[in-house]
């Protein structure tokens, strides 16, 4: 996790939706906090985005310059960037639910 | 600088001060900010906070060469930049030359789920790399306490905020962190439990609908400060801070005199008008000429070379030149090369404080020699007595501070030459005049006496104040038994004194020419008698001759016969006695 870390999971047998999850997770450091975002984060996309989702990390002591863009102040920070509207969920993401209820996947279940 | 006798001179010393820039608030503080440690500004709505932070990183930036960090968490960059523009602060010329930084920190609840723990790193990054990427000294955060809105969890955003300050004094940086004004703390979410350096207040009040905004520092960890509430003033080049307390009696006195433009008027005051840098005032009821004066006064001052600044706060510019062109006297080409300088302005614009600045700004700018306030009592609309009094003391002694000659003029109402609040202002002041009306025999009449004039022997005597398309002119009242005559009584009396004198004059010439004719009768008289006697003299000189001339021949005669008949001698002669 200390350089950018960009996972995929391109899509082929779904064909409930083509679009796929573009999500970034801001961190500043490995700290056990972002560690436990992203193992959550993880946990969450295998779950209910199979294959259609694609998370970058993005570590703001390296690339502090990105933290205007999407106007980070929380750490960790979940942006939902794709599909629209812009979401962000901040914490750890330990609460499942909140997770859910934010990323707006609980229509989709 | 121990010795300098200033109450804050050795603390300033001790603790490093970070000075603003703002005039004023850095006489307040004793030198600044502190360095490398954050203070709290807090205040209500629109008694500016932003500006103020504005101008701290502005005037760090250009005075000081200190890069600052302008971290925005209400308004855009674009909002910022035009908001400050208005102040006369370039702000996009700074940021192109790296020496500010603007970040608009957008918070938007609504889109923010929180889910479990965070922190704020996210801030402290983006803020450090604002400051490192400029190598800023100094840092803005305004207002913090949006975050408050944003973020839903108060305790974190607490605990943050503490690290936060921490941070930022390890960092070194001198922070700048606005605040809303609460009910109960001193700021809504209690921020100033952890800024605990430095705290100012700021404050925008109404007083009899005028609005002044005050300064106060409630806190200052290590160094002594003004503890008074201060006014101050957004003007058009930025905030003006203005300690009351801060100007001492220890201007210097000047010898030199100046004229006062009118001629009879200097002969008044010892021959020679005004000190320079003196305070007069002229007071009198309404139409005595007040303002005639004080033009004559600038135009004087415009004419010797020097500046004049005239505060108008009845007339405008052009009705006042234009006034004066009935009493001869043309302002224009003073204006025109820049001597003379006029700035009106409605009492009621704005408050007292707002004022006092803006003469302070006009004074600073345009540097006069001369400075009159035409009406000053106009002011007392705009604030009560004592304010009045107070602004007017702290006017005198910036203007004599800087050996500026002043003149106030103050309207007095008719049947009352003396109202108590000039009473008041007058102990301030070092010459005074009072014009008055004196009205008799149909008509009314002005009439001028100088009250006081400190320092100089004047005259006590009152002279009647005539103006005429000529101008002003300063003509001996006639004291007579009867009183002080003025106008057409006094005329009056004057065309009886000439025509007594000049009976007088010619009942003298008379007298002399009879004198002359006497003399001249008296002196043909000695000349006759001296002809007569004359004539006289010479009619005795020829019977005289006749008779000696008889005798010689008779005696001839009787010789001549006595020879013929050889008588005696005796005989001889005793015969010829008759004939």
């Amino acid at each position: 996790m200390k350089t950018r870390t960009v996972r995929r999971r391109e899509s082929g047998s779904s064909g409930r939706s083509a679009k796929l999850w573009q999500l970034r997770l801001y961190v500043a450091g490995e700290t056990p906090k972002s560690l436990t975002a992203f193992g959550n984060l993880k946990k969450i996309c295998e779950k209910h985005l199979k294959a259609r989702y694609r998370i970058e990390v993005i570590d703001l002591l390296e690339k502090p310059h990105l933290s205007k863009g999407d106007q980070i102040l929380a750490i960790p920070t979940l942006v939902r960037r794709l599909p629209p509207p812009v979401r962000k969920i901040i914490g750890d993401l330990s609460d499942t639910e909140s997770v859910l209820v934010g990323l707006d996947l609980r229509a989709a279940e | 600088m121990k010795n300098s006798g200033h109450k804050f001179a050795s603390p300033a010393a001790r603790l490093p001060k970070c000075p603003t820039g703002i005039r004023g608030l850095d006489e307040i503080t004793g030198g600044g900010l502190p360095r490398g440690r954050p203070t709290l500004v807090c205040g209500g709505a629109g008694c500016g906070k932003t500006l103020l932070a504005a101008e701290f990183l502005v005037r760090g930036a250009v005075q000081f060469g200190e890069p600052g960090v302008f971290m925005s968490f209400e308004e855009t960059e674009a909002e910022l930049k035009s908001n400050v523009a208005l102040l006369g602060f370039n702000l996009a010329g700074l940021v192109r030359r790296k020496k500010l930084l603007l970040d608009h920190v957008y918070i938007e609840r609504s889109e923010i789920q929180e889910t479990g723990e965070y922190d704020l790193d996210g801030l402290f990054v983006r803020l450090n790399h604002a400051i490192d990427s400029i190598g800023a000294k100094r840092v803005v955060l305004d207002t913090l306490e949006a975050l408050f809105a944003g973020l839903p969890n108060e305790a974190i955003l607490r605990a943050e905020l503490r690290r936060l300050f921490r941070w930022l004094k390890t960092k070194g940086v001198t922070a700048f962190i606005s605040a809303e004004s609460g009910r109960e703390h001193l700021t809504r979410y209690g921020l100033e439990e952890y800024v605990s350096d430095c705290v100012i207040v700021l404050d925008h009040r109404m007083n009899e609908q005028i609005a002044t905004r005050h300064l106060r520092v409630v806190k200052y960890r290590g160094s002594p400060h003004g503890t008074n509430e201060y006014p101050f003033l957004i003007g058009e080049d930025g905030i003006r801070v203005l300690p009351i307390t801060s100007l001492g009696l220890n201007h210097t006195a000047s010898s030199e005199r100046i004229s006062t433009g009118i001629p009879r008027l200097d002969a008044m005051l010892g021959g020679q008008g005004f000190f320079r840098g003196s305070s007069i005032l002229l007071t009198g009821t309404p139409g005595t000429g007040k303002t005639s004066t004080a033009a004559f006064f600038a135009q004087a001052a415009a004419r010797r070379g020097e500046r004049a600044l005239y505060f108008a706060f009845e007339e405008s510019p052009s009705q006042i030149m234009r006034n004066m062109h009935s009493i001869g006297l043309r302002l224009e080409p003073w204006v025109t090369r820049g001597s003379l300088r006029f700035h009106s302005a409605r009492p009621t614009l704005y408050g007292l404080e707002m004022h006092l600045a803006t003469m302070y700004k006009e004074i600073e700018t345009f540097q006069p020699a001369v400075v009159v306030l035409d009406p000053m009592t106009s002011l007392l609309v705009a604030g009560s007595e004592s304010e009045t009094k107070a602004m007017v003391t702290r006017l005198i002694d910036f203007l004599k501070s800087r050996q500026i000659t002043s003149l106030f003029t103050s309207l007095t109402h008719v049947g009352n030459p003396l109202q108590q609040s000039e009473i008041a202002i007058s102990s301030l002041m070092d010459s005074w005049m009072l014009l008055q009306d004196i009205e008799g025999n149909g008509e009314r009449n002005r009439v001028l006496y100088v009250l006081k004039a400190r320092g100089m022997a004047h005259s006590n005597q009152s002279r009647e104040f005539l103006i005429s398309r000529r101008g002003i002119d300063l003509v001996d009242a006639y004291v007579g038994p009867g009183g002080v005559l003025t106008g057409a009584a006094r005329a009056a009396q004057s065309a009886r004194d000439k025509a007594e004198a000049l009976a007088n004059q010619q009942e003298a010439s008379r007298r002399k020419r009879e004198l002359e004719r006497k003399r001249g009768a008296l002196e043909r008289q000695i000349a006759a008698l001296r002809a007569e006697y004359d004539a006289e003299e010479e009619e005795l000189q020829r019977l005289k001759d006749q008779a000696a001339t008889r005798t010689r021949l008779l005696t001839a005669e009787r010789t001549e016969l006595a020879t013929l008949r050889h008588a005696d001698p005796e005989t001889a002669g005793g015969m010829r006695g008759k004939h």
